[in-house]
Order: structure tokens, then C-alpha cells, then sequence
């Protein structure tokens, strides 16, 4: 028998039981669609995870003040001994690094911000002209901090747009004055909008000179060093070399948690993989349970069919031709579910990508290849069986029943 | 042509035996037209299965065309069965799915027979059998009569040495049976070698060559 007649042949078959065909492709789709679906939620939800982190920065090193890890030794706390504070001057020092491009000192705290009867609080940032660069920020209107000696300040800040319009309504916030605890600054930028990144919406907040920070919130002790390296290779040299210049100005302890962006990238992407692998492989045991209903269903063929299989021997088919009669019309079944499934699975994912337009949903290639072939590979397998039942039936048998 | 020698064909239900056919020898020749009649559970569908290859002897020996079949496996029997062997059956067997010109084309789809050779043979046999308005129609479309022409048609469309005819006119009315009977006929005319198991009397003695079978043997061998 030629393929393509073995093909034909079930085509017929498959068009000729619409109800059980319907069946099958329903089942055999819901396992795909289910498997493309999952995993553009899980890698969706990795590429969301690694933009936010992307938007921090290119080449960035976050320095904190503190030791995160420390296998087994006690919190400076906990022993009596608070840590040394990171300073101004630590993070100045910095610069002596010859892999730091530029850097950002940073003090954050809550401030009560108000014009005229206006007031609200919201989280006060000091830092310096370069964390414009470094993180990033665009400008609506008007000019970031100015540059210059970070220990001495002028009285100006940078607000959010949401700040900017709750404050100044309508009005124009450039050039005007607001009023944060009891000190006056002069709005000199406005910050485009950016939204979330990273715990900080910088629609919300305001931003003053480094000194201004300090005098604000009464304190020397920075909360962050956000440095850039020169070049994504320069950022372990980067790393290092901070590390060693502040433990010399620590005399000699190591005081500070160095992070740098790729160790954290990294991290989560491995984490999200394999949550990705893992939801898309339980989805998988959807195909698994569809390759069984195909089985029973190809069984009960065989059974509903015996009279056609015991003619097609009589008028000399072979066992071969009819084991292949079965496995064409199984992969046909298979095929039409795994297209069905990955047309829903598309539709699914373009319909939540519609209801969280922020989560770039994409089906990662893998599972778009592996969800129809293992489709196709459960239909096969699990119509061995029947086919060769079918293939060893009794011709005389077969057709004497009525 | 066919040559059966010492067949035997036991059944085994639960514990008893049951002797189907019990030390048959038969010799058919190229172009004979034979009947083969006898009381119901006498054996006949046995031997024809037997002659036809769907079923094999429990011992004896068949040569068909000069070859010892005997020991065949499946698959070798298959592919003698289509290339030899034409079956007609008294209830038609006509894939209800497919139509009148596809059932005809079966036993050329699977011998592999190239689709070119295929439709010329099939509008040769659509004609013969004066089926082409029926063609496209489905065996529930067809009456009975146009039923059994569909089913001789097809048993011709390997060109088979031998047709094997189960009752084929026992799901027929007189008239139509005598139309089908008339075809089968025409093919003896052609030159073919025709088998046909009857109960009817009228039917068995226009056949040439008249077996009698009792109990699983042929107890009568008459020739006009
Ligand atoms: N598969 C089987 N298993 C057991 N016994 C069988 C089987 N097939 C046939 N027989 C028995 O073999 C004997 C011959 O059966 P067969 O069908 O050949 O008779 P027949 O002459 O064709 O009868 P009928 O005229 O009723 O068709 C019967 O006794 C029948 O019961
Ligand atoms: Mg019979």
C-alpha cells in the first residue's frame, strides 16, 4: 500500500467519525494549548522579572552598607558592635577605581513636601547629578540635579510627574518653590514618567542634593552606592576593587554587601526556568492523559470496526498495512490537536497579554516545539496497542458476526 | 489450479473438537464454474475460507497454482489472497464510509496497484458492472442488488484467479439474485474460475460442476 494511500485512507476514517474526531482533537488541544499557555505565563513573568532588573542600569554594582551573607558569624548587632556607617567619603573614594565609570551615593527617606495648603508625603531621595545617568531618568521638563560638589548643596529638587501634578495641580511646577520638613526648594526638573522600577516608582518621588538629604534627615550614613562600571567585563574588576578600597577605610573589616546586577540577574533566571520547565511540564501530563483517551478510543474502534478490518484482510491487506492504517490516523489526530492547541494556546496568550499589557507573554520556543511533538509521540505510542490488536484479528471471525 | 489433498479443519469449543472438514481433496481447474451445496453447518464456508486463504487447514496440504501454500505466514497470505483470490459474501461487506467507486478500488489501494493504472481500471469496471451513475454513491444509497455488483466488481479488480461466492445471492430477492447470478456467469463466459455456496437448487445446478458436502465432506462430485 503507498503511503499516501495509507494517508488517504485515514483522512477518511478521521472524517468519517466526526463525534470521536472532535473528541480527540479537543482533548489532544487542551493538553498543548495548556502546555503553550503555561509556559508564555512563566517565561512572561522572567522576562518581566529581567526588564525591571534591565531598567536599573547597565553595568550597575549596588553597594549597602553591612554584611548580607556571613556563613555562621552573628550580626554586628547582635555582638554589640554596630558597623561602621558608609559614608560620603567611602563612597568618593570609590572613584580611585580605575573599572568605575561613575557613581551615585544615595540616602533615602520619607518627607512631608508641601506647597502653600498642599502636603503629602512622600519618599525623599538624596543623591547626586550621575544617578540622572545611571539609573537611567528622563526629564519632562527642565534639568536633572546640577553638578558639582556633592558636600555642598543648593536648595533645589527634582520631583515625579504624580508629585508634580498632586502639588502644583495645573500649575507649572518649574521654577516654583516647595516647602519639605522645614527647609525651601526650587523645582528645577520635572522626571518623565517611568513608572515601577525596582521598589522605587519614580513618578513619586522627590529628589535633593546629596547635602540637602543629609541636613534633611539629620544623618551621614548613605543607604546605597548605586556605581556603574566601565563595561559589563570591568564589573568584577569593579566589584573588587570597591571591596578592597572599603575594608582599607573600614581598617581592614569587611563592612559592606557588594551586589552586582548580573549575580542577581542570573539568580532569577535560573529560578524562573526551571519554574517554567516545571509548570509546563505538569501541563505536559495533560498530553500524557490525552494519549490514553486516544487509546481507548482507538481500542473501541478496533472493536466498533472489526468488520471493515476483517474485509480489508480478506481483500489482502496485510498486518503491516493495517498496523500503519492506524498510526496514520493517530498522528492525523494528533496533528490536527496540536494545531488546534497551539492556535488556542496563541489566542490565550495574546488575551491575557491583553489584560497585563505590562508582562511580555511569549510561548518560549521549547515548549512551542516540544508541547505538538509530544503530542504527536503520545498519539503513536499509545496506538500501538490497538493497532496491533487490529492488525491480528481473525479475518473469518470478523466477518461472520453480523 | 487449486489442489487440496487430506484437508482437515478441527474447531476446538472448550473441551469438544469439532471436525469442520474431514479429509477433503478437491481439484479445481482453470474456467470451471462450480456449486457447492449442502445442510447448513456442513463445512461449505469452511472450505471456501480454507480455499480463499483466510483460514488454514489443521492439516493436508493446498497448492495454489503450482505453490504449496500451506505453510505461509499471514502476511504472505495476504499478499497471495490479493493478487489470487476474489471473495463475494452474502451480506455485500461494503465499507459504509466510502463510496461505491472507493469500495471497488480497495483491493487496489492496498495491493499498491499505481493510481494511474487504478482509475483506468475502475472506469472499465464501473461500466461492466453499469455502475458509473452509482459511483459516487455511498452503499446506503445503493440498493442490493446494485450492493452485490459493487462487491463483484471489486472481487474483479485484481484480475483474481478464482472468485469465491459465500450465498451471494441469499440477502436477494429471486429476480435481483438471478441479475447477480448472470454476472457471475458472465465472468465464467470471460474465461474466470467461479465458486459459489448456495442453498438454492434452482442456483446450484446451472453450475457445471455440483459438490455435495455432508458433515465436512464432499460426498458428491457431478459434472454436465
Ligand atoms: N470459528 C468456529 N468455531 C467453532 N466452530 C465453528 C467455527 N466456524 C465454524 N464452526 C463449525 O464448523 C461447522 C461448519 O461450519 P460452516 O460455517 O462451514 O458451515 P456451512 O456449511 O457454511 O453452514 P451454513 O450453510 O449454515 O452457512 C459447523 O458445525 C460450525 O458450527
Ligand atoms: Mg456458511
Amino acid at each position: 500500500m503507498r503511503p499516501a494511500d495509507t494517508l488517504a485512507f485515514a483522512w477518511q476514517v478521521v472524517r468519517g467519525y466526526r463525534a470521536r474526531t472532535l473528541l480527540i482533537l479537543l482533548a489532544m488541544g487542551i493538553g498543548v494549548a495548556a502546555v503553550v499557555a503555561v509556559s508564555s505565563i512563566g517565561e512572561g513573568a522572567r522576562l518581566y522579572v529581567m526588564n525591571q532588573f534591565g531598567s536599573l542600569g547597565t553595568h550597575l554594582v549596588i553597594v549597602l552598607p553591612g554584611r548580607s551573607e556571613t556563613a555562621g558569624s552573628m550580626p554586628g548587632v547582635l555582638i554589640g558592635k554596630t558597623p561602621r556607617d558608609l559614608t560620603l567619603e567611602d563612597a568618593l573614594a570609590l572613584k580611585r577605581s580605575p573599572a568605575v565609570r561613575r557613581l551615585a551615593p544615595l540616602i533615602v527617606g520619607a518627607g512631608d513636601v508641601s506647597v502653600g495648603a498642599r502636603n503629602r508625603e512622600t519618599p525623599v531621595l538624596g543623591s547626586t547629578a550621575e544617578l540622572m545617568d545611571i539609573r537611567h531618568m528622563e526629564m519632562a521638563q527642565g534639568q536633572f540635579l546640577p553638578p558639582g560638589d556633592p558636600r555642598h548643596s543648593l536648595p533645589v529638587c527634582v520631583v515625579g510627574a504624580k508629585v508634580a501634578a498632586e502639588l502644583f495641580g495645573t500649575r507649572r511646577a518649574l521654577g516654583e518653590w516647595l516647602r519639605i520638613g522645614d527647609r525651601r526648594f526650587r523645582v528645577v526638573g520635572v522626571l518623565a514618567s517611568q513608572g515601577e522600577s525596582l521598589g522605587f516608582n519614580t513618578d513619586e518621588i522627590v529628589i535633593v542634593p546629596l547635602a540637602a538629604a543629609q541636613a534633611l534627615f539629620n544623618t551621614e550614613a548613605l543607604f546605597r552606592v548605586l556605581v556603574e562600571a566601565k563595561s559589563r567585563e570591568q564589573i568584577a574588576y569593579a566589584q573588587s576593587d570597591i571591596e578592597e578600597i572599603l575594608r582599607e577605610r573600614h581598617d581592614g573589616k569587611r563592612e559592606v554587601t557588594v551586589i552586582t546586577q548580573d549575580a542577581v540577574l542570573a539568580t532569577f533566571d535560573r529560578i524562573l526556568r526551571a519554574l517554567t520547565l516545571a509548570v509546563g511540564g505538569l501541563a505536559a501530563i495533560s498530553l500524557a492523559v490525552a494519549g490514553i483517551l486516544i487509546m481507548n478510543v482507538m481500542l473501541i474502534s478496533v472493536t466498533q470496526r472489526r468488520h471493515e478490518i476483517g474485509l480489508l484482510k480478506a481483500l489482502g491487506a496485510t498486518g503491516r498495512n493495517i498496523r500503519l492504517m492506524f498510526f496514520a490516523e493517530a498522528v492525523l489526530l494528533a496533528l490536527g490537536g496540536a494545531a488546534l492547541g497551539l492556535a488556542v494556546g496563541k489566542l490565550g496568550q495574546l488575551v491575557i497579554g491583553q489584560l497585563f499589557p505590562s508582562i511580555p507573554f511569549t510561548a518560549p520556543w521549547w515548549a512551542v516545539i516540544a508541547a505538538p511533538l509530544t503530542a504527536i509521540g503520545t498519539a503513536v505510542l499509545f496506538s500501538v496497542a490497538p493497532a496491533r490488536r487490529a492488525a491480528r484479528l481473525d479475518p473469518v471471525r470478523a466477518l461472520s458476526k453480523r | 489450479m487449486i489442489r487440496l489433498s487430506g484437508i482437515e479443519r478441527v474447531f476446538h469449543v472448550g473441551e469438544e473438537e469439532v471436525h469442520a472438514l474431514r479429509g477433503v481433496n478437491l481439484e479445481i481447474e482453470r474456467g470451471e464454474y462450480l456449486s457447492l451445496m449442502g445442510p447448513s453447518g456442513s463445512g461449505k464456508s469452511t472450505l471456501l475460507n480454507v480455499v480463499g486463504l483466510l483460514d488454514r487447514p489443521s492439516a493436508g496440504h493446498y497448492a495454489l497454482d503450482g505453490r504449496d501454500v500451506t505453510g505461509l505466514d499471514d502476511d504472505a497470505l495476504s499478499r497471495v489472497r490479493r493478487e489470487k483470490i476474489g471473495f463475494v459474501f452474502q451480506f455485500f461487506h461494503l465499507v459504509a464510509r466510502l463510496t461505491a467507486e472507493q469500495n471497488i478500488e480497495l483491493p487496489m489501494v492496498l495491493a499498491g496497484v499505481d493510481p494511474a493504472e487504478r482509475r483506468t481500471r475502475l472506469a472499465r469496471l464501473l461500466a461492466e458492472y453499469g455502475l458509473e451513475a452509482r459511483a459516487r454513491h455511498r452503499p446506503d444509497q445503493l440498493s442490493g442488488g446494485q450492493c452485490q455488483r459493487v462487491a463483484i466488481a471489486r472481487a474483479m479488480s485484481m484480475g483474481p484467479t478464482v472468485i469465491l461466492a459465500d450465498e451471494p445471492t441469499g440477502n436477494l430477492d429471486r429476480h435481483t439474485g438471478q441479475e447477480v447470478l448472470a454476472l457471475l456467469e458472465r465472468v465464467h463466459h470471460e474465461g474466470g474460475t467461479v465458486v459459489v455456496v448456495t442453498h438454492d437448487l434452482e442456483i446450484g445446478v446451472r453450475a457445471h460442476r455440483r459438490l455435495r458436502m455432508v458433515d465436512g465432506a464432499i460426498v458428491s462430485d457431478e459434472r454436465s
